[in-house]
């Protein structure tokens, strides 16, 4: 132990910090509030309604005669106005919960959501020999050779919250909304780990950095188009990789208890599910959580699929303007390092959108044929799946 | 090789710190006010709550969890054939892939028997 403590430098340590804190608090936590405002705005154009467009920078405070909006776009500050007014109010604690439980609980939600987003790659490095830094910074927290593992492992955890809520509260609603939830997320955690079976044996690999960085030279595993990309085997294997996304998609979508499986907290059955006795910044944590889990689940699907933070076309576009468009390890100049930080958030942010467009399009299940879609469909589907990807790499062999 | 794991061990600590300090912070600055009998009682819409708090729930939940143990094992352990695939069959020929057909059939006849017992089966 002592060893392994020797062996750390201060500068590694200081980095690390700085990547969890812009990464953690400067991207997740906004793109949040950004989430939350997009849903808003949204459901509202597809219902026909207005939404929230009035909250902006309140200056009539200080006596000046109009809020000032940013962009001309009302109700910008809304998910801002939010958070002052979930801290601003009453923190209570009814006397028939279970106190500790009741307490632990959001938290149980919100850590593990954010302790996830510390494996994915959210940038290809950044050289900052501007500032005196000599090795470029790669850009993911902890870079370890098993990170969807991990990842899983954490994910898997925010059943707990949910489940200690629903018990701890003491109460019908929420204990009928925890006990749906948790069965929910583990039938669709199977189907989720199966998906990616075929991911990492394209791959032969699991560290999500050398899978991007692939990607980024040799085509997105679901668009193959430059680089080694065009060869019969990876257009042959496109088959079960589209068939892993969608699994994987409709997976994340349950694990992430949004429509149409949001059984948890269906409010025409359950009125809030499994916090409908919480209130103020407890509330606000199992929402925070919800999201971000929300969040790094696209990213994790983006990382996985659609080449993570590359520019499509990449080597192509460089060899075509003279500008450097792909990743170089060594040679990557600051400002391009910067753009594949832009682009993930981007992929992100269009993976989000797709997220809220299916929750005003479809329906919710009922819980039965929930279960059964999971277990009797989306099992077998993933399972056969890898099986598919076995003797198609048998048949055509990859480099 | 471990030290990989040291900004994963800071992550956890200012994540826990971060949930923390914002319940500390609403319970600081928040509102408080009286608590009555009614605000204390659990929530059912309106109504005086009936019964226990935590009813009894249906078995299945319960089934369902150990099915889920079983499996997760299992997705588990094609993990890392997973990963060596590509090399092994490039390598040593296609026996590897009859060895996961073999463990994977061994699992699906435990899963048709659970369906055909009716422990998937959520209508009654």
């Amino acid at each position: 132990m002592a060893a392994i403590f020797a062996n750390i430098d201060l500068a590694f340590l200081i980095t690390a910090l700085v990547k969890i804190v812009g990464f953690t608090f400067m991207m997740i936590l906004p793109l949040v509030t950004v989430c939350v405002y997009l849903e808003r705005r949204f459901s509202a154009v597809i219902q026909d309604r207005v939404g929230p467009n009035r909250v902006g920078i309140p200056l009539t405070l200080f006596g000046f005669k109009k809020d000032l909006q940013i962009l001309g776009i009302g109700g910008l500050f809304q998910a801002a106005a939010d958070g002052v007014k979930f801290i601003l109010k009453e923190d209570f604690t009814p006397r028939s919960v279970n106190t500790f439980y009741y307490w632990l609980a959001p938290c149980l939600t919100v850590v593990p959501a954010l302790l996830t987003c510390a494996v994915l790659p959210f940038g290809s490095e950044l050289d900052l020999s501007l500032f005196g830094v000599v090795q470029p910074v790669k850009a993911v927290i902890a870079d370890l050779s098993v990170g969807p593992l991990y990842t899983f492992a954490i994910a898997s955890l925010g059943v707990y919250g949910i489940v200690l809520a629903g018990w701890s509260s003491n109460s019908k609603y929420p204990f009928l909304g925890g006990v749906r939830s948790s069965a929910q997320m583990i039938s669709y955690e199977i189907s989720l780990g199966l998906s990616i079976i075929p991911v990492f044996m394209v791959f032969g690999e699991m560290n999500l950095s050398k899978i991007t960085s692939f990607q980024d030279l040799n085509g997105w595993l679901i668009l193959p188009l430059w680089g080694e990309g065009l060869s019969v085997g990876r257009w042959v294997l496109w088959i079960p990789m589209m068939f892993s996304f969608i699994i994987f998609t409709v997976a994340m979508f349950a694990e992430t208890n949004r429509l149409p499986f949001d059984l948890a907290e269906c409010e025409t059955e359950l009125v809030g599910g499994y916090h409908t006795e919480y209130s103020s910044m407890k509330f606000a944590l199992f929402f925070m959580g919800e999201y971000a889990a929300m969040i790094i689940g696209s990213g994790m699907a983006v990382t996985l699929f659609l080449g993570g933070w590359s520019i499509p076309f990449g080597p192509v576009l460089t060899s075509l303007t003279g500008f450097q468009f792909h990743h170089v390890a060594g040679s990557t100049p600051l400002l391009l390092g910067l753009v594949h930080i832009g682009v993930f958030l981007a992929k992100v942010l269009c993976f989000i959108m797709f997220f809220i467009l299916i929750r005003w399009s479809l329906p919710r299940f009922r819980f039965d044929q929930l279960m059964k879609f999971g277990w009797l469909f989306m099992f077998e589907a993933a399972l056969l799946n890898v099986l598919l990807t076995a003797v198609l790499m048998i048949w055509f062999p990859l480099k | 090789m471990l030290e990989n794991y040291l900004p994963v061990l800071l992550q956890i600590v200012i994540a826990s710190g971060f949930a923390a300090v914002t319940l500390l912070i609403s319970v600081l600055v928040g509102r408080s006010a009286k608590r009555t009998a009614i605000k204390d009682s659990s929530y059912e819409c309106g109504m005086l709550p009936l019964q226990e708090g935590q009813p009894r729930f249906s078995v299945k939940f319960y089934i369902v969890a150990m099915l889920f143990v079983l499996f997760d094992i299992e997705v588990v352990f094609l993990y890392p054939w997973s990963v060596i695939y590509k090399d092994y069959i490039a390598a040593h020929g296609a026996g590897i892939f009859f060895s996961a057909l073999s463990f994977v059939s061994i699992l699906g006849v435990a899963f048709v028997y659970a369906w055909r017992k009716g422990a998937l089966n959520w209508r009654n």
